[in-house]
């Protein structure tokens, strides 16, 4: 059910793509292959020294293929100070 | 279209979604469709300490093609209604009522 992205539309929403990267930003679009089009978004990379790291992206569209999960959050768990041990490990993807 | 129909018997149920990459979420079922993209309700990942970047999900949607295992309490499987359900599906088509 594509519908269950649809309750999100226009909502700030985090996702979680294939490669493991995090990219936050307003959901303005999608199809039933879960493509995807977010504004103003901006990816979160977590290093184990140093605290979260926000790269701008701006509008940004996302493939279906790639994307791994897509879903509300906390935002008072979202600190900026947050640091990770290890990235989210890659999807390997078959290839042909 | 048994494991659809199957995994909709479970809506309502704690899960635990593994993915691909050895991330594993747990969470109540809150919908599944055709492609076993399910969307979960109340999501806690597993190794928290190992995943900082994932504690702050509340509900979210996970493609299907990403998931690798289900998990399932066995208490809300109907073992009985399964096996029959694939006789059935496996059943030919002349005695397909």
């Amino acid at each position: 059910m594509a519908s269950t992205i649809k309750e999100w539309k226009d909502k700030v929403v985090f996702v979680l793509t294939a490669d493991g990267r995090i990219i936050v930003g307003q959901l303005v679009g999608h199809d039933q292959v879960q493509n995807l089009i977010m504004n103003d978004a901006h990816e979160r990379v977590y290093s184990a020294d140093e605290g979260v790291e926000k790269v701008p992206l701006g509008l940004y569209v996302i493939r279906g293929d790639n994307l791994c999960l897509i879903g509300e959050y906390d935002e008072s768990k979202f600190s900026d100070d947050q640091t990770a041990p290890a990235p989210i490990p890659p999807i390997q993807q078959q290839i042909f | 279209m048994i494991f659809l129909s199957f995994f909709k018997t479970l809506v309502g149920k704690e899960i635990a979604v593994e993915l691909k990459n050895d991330v594993v979420f747990t969470g109540t079922l809150h919908s599944v469709d055709q492609y076993l993209n399910v969307k979960l309700l109340n999501v806690q990942v597993i190794n928290p300490d190992k995943y900082p970047q994932l504690v702050a999900l509340q509900n979210c949607f996970i493609r299907g093609s990403v998931v690798r295992y289900i998990q399932i309490p066995p208490e809300h499987v109907d073992t009985e209604l399964l096996e029959d359900a694939a006789r059935r599906e496996n059943a030919p088509a002349s005695t397909k009522k």
